[in-house]
């Protein structure tokens, strides 16, 4: 019996691959089994190698896994390319169709299985991912009625033949491998599942569901990769709630127009990745110095330009805090699990209004696309917080004087009227003003409007600034992340204490303004501390020396080949250092 | 009722004397009393340029944004608000320039707001660079050798996008720009006014005399049909572009907002924010 598989299907994108790799997960899912998975894809829609690696687990995960237990490939391409993750034990799974050749170097072993030829015999070669999940499940032992519903959800409404078909090819696939293993196939055996039923999804759509239960009613964005599913999903669902979401005709409209709802007073959201964040950053700038509320999604992916588009990077750290020309008072955070995306991105709403200033929720492209279990989402505790926004009637203001819609006050924050309120009127403009928001180029107020909008920011309010798994007073190593980095530190972290290490370990939630006064203690109570992070330079880690200090500590992991870090790379990493 | 005093407020414009924006910032506040607007109800958004100044001038909700970007902001903040009116306001430079991508698309959109351009032919703020209106030929300080890009035609360019609402002014026509703006209003989709607006410092050429010589009112033209887009587009060509009056509208094509599904009869901004449980569970469910 084992509690953790990875399995991971392969081949030319526009195959089926993501649908089959689905397809098992769901199931799996429906099972109670946790599930983490990775998508490998390339910028094109046919043509080119595909893959979709999911892991099982009886327990929480929230890393790809080291190894792969299964491979199954639909051509050789996938075996030459993948094959390498595969433990001793692995097996391959490969379409006779292309007589797959297994490397030499591999103690794994392969069996060639005619997917292809048993669903066209079956009535069409397209059903070969059924065919390859049918002999996936013989390895497994699964019983194949798990995927009965799925394939009804998926096929259903092409009626009960094409289910029944479906549902054949796997029983096929099935038959043919047990047939196969009788001998030498080592089964590999899940540990039942509890059974719960979990939610299935990635951080986009968690992103996406923050928005609407923060009371969210309308979305201007560009499409772009990996950040569109956010559009997508609020396209489907901001109607019934009475909002909308328009595609813009560019990322700068998709940031100004969101200012100008709002400005209008409706909670207002655009979400892109790097490319258009540097197109939206002279606006980012406006709502900064007119103070209008303002969230905006950064899902992080291979820069600079259009770098590696589909592939993982957390490099937009330093262009999020200090994009914009000039200065402005932003607030900069970064959800390091499906469920902390979800809750930010509700409280980047309150924050936005509490505020008045934009919010970044930064996320990544492996936590923003990688779907995985997700234990439940509490909507009740997601609160609805305006700041200062005024709903009094107000008094009449003598001889048209305007609101005082920037009045200098002792936290920074003035009071905030909306077009359509009467006595309200002010004007708003990207040149400093005054506290009425009329023009003004005089010394005095530049300096007080300045430190006025920069006081906003200096109490900030944010519940859990930094996740702490911290159990020592005095450790040996700190280790520091932020965004999708955490599972694998978790996993490292376990293994590094077993080894004999004390470790503690922070994901950074809040990165600006930058909670100094709960990282300070743990790097002060390290001898060592260690960056874990997805660009060339340590952005974080030079963020931290910015603010904590202690340049000698703070050693830099970093990756930016594309990939998410593995558990196995930051152990090794963290022991070299002792 | 408000009257048009009331949309008045205390700053004294810093435009040149003589400039032709200060008709059209007593055209638009005269349009709003006219239409019966009270100043809560009217945001003013405008560009960055001498007449982006003009959200600053009006007693209104006004929002004075970045270059170029006064359409999208407008657009938001009715989609945000759909009692409110909203006008888009700038120059030449800001919607037809840097900001031209948002002109087109705001047309082809067709939300319900009203786009004033001041059309001076050439960058006044910035002190006398060519403009995307300015003649071929015409000397600034950025085309010494007079310039050799085509102007853009942006009535012709209006039709050819769908727009529904085109229309050109003269700013010393005090009474027709005021009847445009107010059509503008009225109209229910996205109005553009185009509206001659000299710059007594910098343009040298195209001067109040020079446009009293050169244009042409439709209401001069027989049978002069705002309903026929061919005819529009053929008049428009023969007297290059130089005519006032309403060029076009189209009041079979229903706005972006009356063609959105799910899109709130009420204000957006008057929606309530929490979302119920069951609401949410039906969500989540979705993803199990």
């Amino acid at each position: 019996m084992i509690n953790q598989l990875s399995w991971k299907v392969g081949g030319q994108q526009g195959e089926g691959i993501e649908s089959t790799g689905e397809i098992f997960a769901i199931a799996l899912n429906r099972m109670g089994y946790y599930l983490y998975g990775y998508r490998h894809f390339s910028s094109r829609i046919k043509g080119g190698h595909t893959n979709n690696k999911i892991r099982v687990s009886t327990t929480e995960i929230r890393s790809i896994s080291d190894d792969l237990d299964i491979l199954v490939a639909f051509d050789q391409e996938t075996i030459d390319v993948n094959y390498q993750e595969l433990h001793s034990k692995g097996v391959i799974l490969a379409d006779s169709k292309f007589n797959p050749k297994k490397p030499e170097d591999t103690l794994a072993s392969l069996y060639a299985v005619p997917f292809t030829e048993i669903a066209t015999q079956l009535g069409t070669s397209l059903m070969k991912n059924m065919v390859a999940i049918g002999a996936t499940s013989a390895v497994l032992d699964l019983d194949i009625q798990v995927f009965e519903v799925v394939v009804r959800e998926i096929f259903g409404k092409k009626g009960d033949k094409v289910v029944a078909k479906n549902m054949e090819a796997i029983q096929a696939g099935f038959d043919y491998m047990k047939e196969q293993m009788e001998a030498n196939v080592p089964t590999m055996v899940l540990e039942k599942a509890d059974g719960k039923h979990r939610m299935y999804m990635i951080g986009n759509d968690a992103i996406a569901l923050g928005a609407l239960a923060a009371g969210c009613r309308f979305m201007a964005a560009y499409p772009i990769t990996p950040a569109s599913d956010i559009m997508e999903y609020l396209i489907k669902k901001l109607p019934a709630l009475g909002g909308t979401v328009i595609q813009t005709e560019d990322e700068i409209a998709a940031c100004t127009m969101t200012i100008g709802a709002s400005y209008g007073g409706v909670r207002a959201i655009t979400a892109s990745s790097g490319p258009g964040l540097s197109l939206k950053m002279e606006a980012i700038g406006l709502a900064g110095i007119t103070e209008t509320p303002l969230v905006i999604v950064d899902t992080q992916r291979g820069g600079p330009s259009t770098g590696l588009p589909t592939k993982q990077e957390q490099s937009d750290l330093m262009a999020m805090i200090y994009g914009t020309h000039g200065e402005i008072p932003k607030i900069v955070m970064a959800p390091s699990t499906v469920q902390e995306a979800f809750y930010d991105t509700a409280e980047a709403f309150n924050l936005a209004e509490e505020y008045q200033c934009p919010v970044i929720v930064l996320s990544d492209l492996q936590l923003s696309l990688g779907k995985q279990t997700v234990e439940p989402l509490d909507v009740s505790k997601v609160e609805i917080r305006r700041g200062k926004l005024v709903t009094d009637e107000l008094p009449e203001i003598e001889n048209k004087g305007y609101f005082k819609r920037y009045e200098v006050t002792e936290d920074g924050v003035s009071p905030r009227t909306i077009p359509g309120m009467k006595n309200g009127i002010h004007h708003v403009t990207g040149v400093e003003h005054a506290e009425t928001g009329k023009p003004s180029e005089s010394a005095a107020n530049r300096i007080a409007q300045m430190d006025k909008r920069f006081r906003k920011v200096e109490s900030i309010r944010f519940n859990t600034p930094v996740y702490k798994n911290a159990p020592h007073e005095e450790a040996d190593l700190l280790i520091v992340g932020f965004n999708s980095t955490r599972g694998a530190i978790e996993e490292a972290m376990i293994r590094l204490e077993k080894d004999g290490l004390k470790v503690n370990h922070a994901q950074i939630r809040l990165i600006h303004p930058f909670p100094t006064d709960e990282v300070l203690p743990l790097v002060r109570s390290a001898k060592k501390v260690i960056v874990v992070e997805n660009n060339a330079t340590g952005q974080l880690a030079n963020i931290m020396k910015m603010n904590v200090g202690h340049a000698e500590k703070i050693t830099k992991y970093l990756k930016y080949d594309g990939n998410p870090f593995l558990p196995h790379e930051v152990h090794s990493k963290c022991k070299e250092l002792f | 009722m408000a009257t048009f005093k009331d949309f008045r407020n205390d700053v004294k414009p810093n435009w040149c004397p003589g400039c032709g924006d200060f008709s059209v910032q007593a055209a638009m506040q005269r349009a709003a009393a006219n239409v019966g607007l009270e100043p809560q109800n009217l945001a003013v958004v405008s560009g960055i340029g001498c007449s982006g100044r003009i959200s600053g001038y009006i007693n209104s909700y006004g929002f004075h944004g970045i270059h170029g970007r006064s359409l999208p902001i407008a657009q938001g903040v009715k989609m945000a608000n759909r009692d409110l009116t909203v006008i888009a306001s700038g120059g030449d430079g800001d919607g037809y320039a840097i900001g031209m991508g948002h002109t087109i698309h705001a047309i082809r959109r067709n939300i319900d707001i009203t786009y004033v351009v001041m059309d001076n032919q050439i960058y006044g703020l910035t002190k006398g660079q060519t403009s995307p209106r300015s003649a071929v030929g015409f000397k600034t300080k950025s085309t010494p050798m007079g310039s050799i890009e085509q102007s853009i035609s942006p009535m012709e360019m209006a039709l050819t996008v769908g727009a529904t609402f085109v229309a050109q002014s003269f700013s010393t026509d005090l009474k027709d720009l005021t009847a445009l703006i107010e059509a503008g209003i009225n109209h229910k989709g996205f109005a553009l006014i185009n509206v001659f607006s000299p710059c007594v410092t910098y343009n040298k050429v195209n001067t109040y005399d020079w446009f009293k010589e050169n244009l042409t009112k439709l209401s001069d033209v027989e049978g002069y049909d705002a309903s026929n887009r061919e005819m529009a587009m053929q008049t428009l060509m023969k007297h290059n572009g130089l005519v006032t009056g309403l060029i076009y509208q189209n009041n079979e094509r229903p706005s972006y907002q009356e063609l959105l599904t799910g899109y709130s009869e009420e204000p957006l901004v008057d929606s309530n924010l929490n979302l119920d449980q069951a609401h949410f569970d039906k969500l989540v469910a979705e993803f199990m």
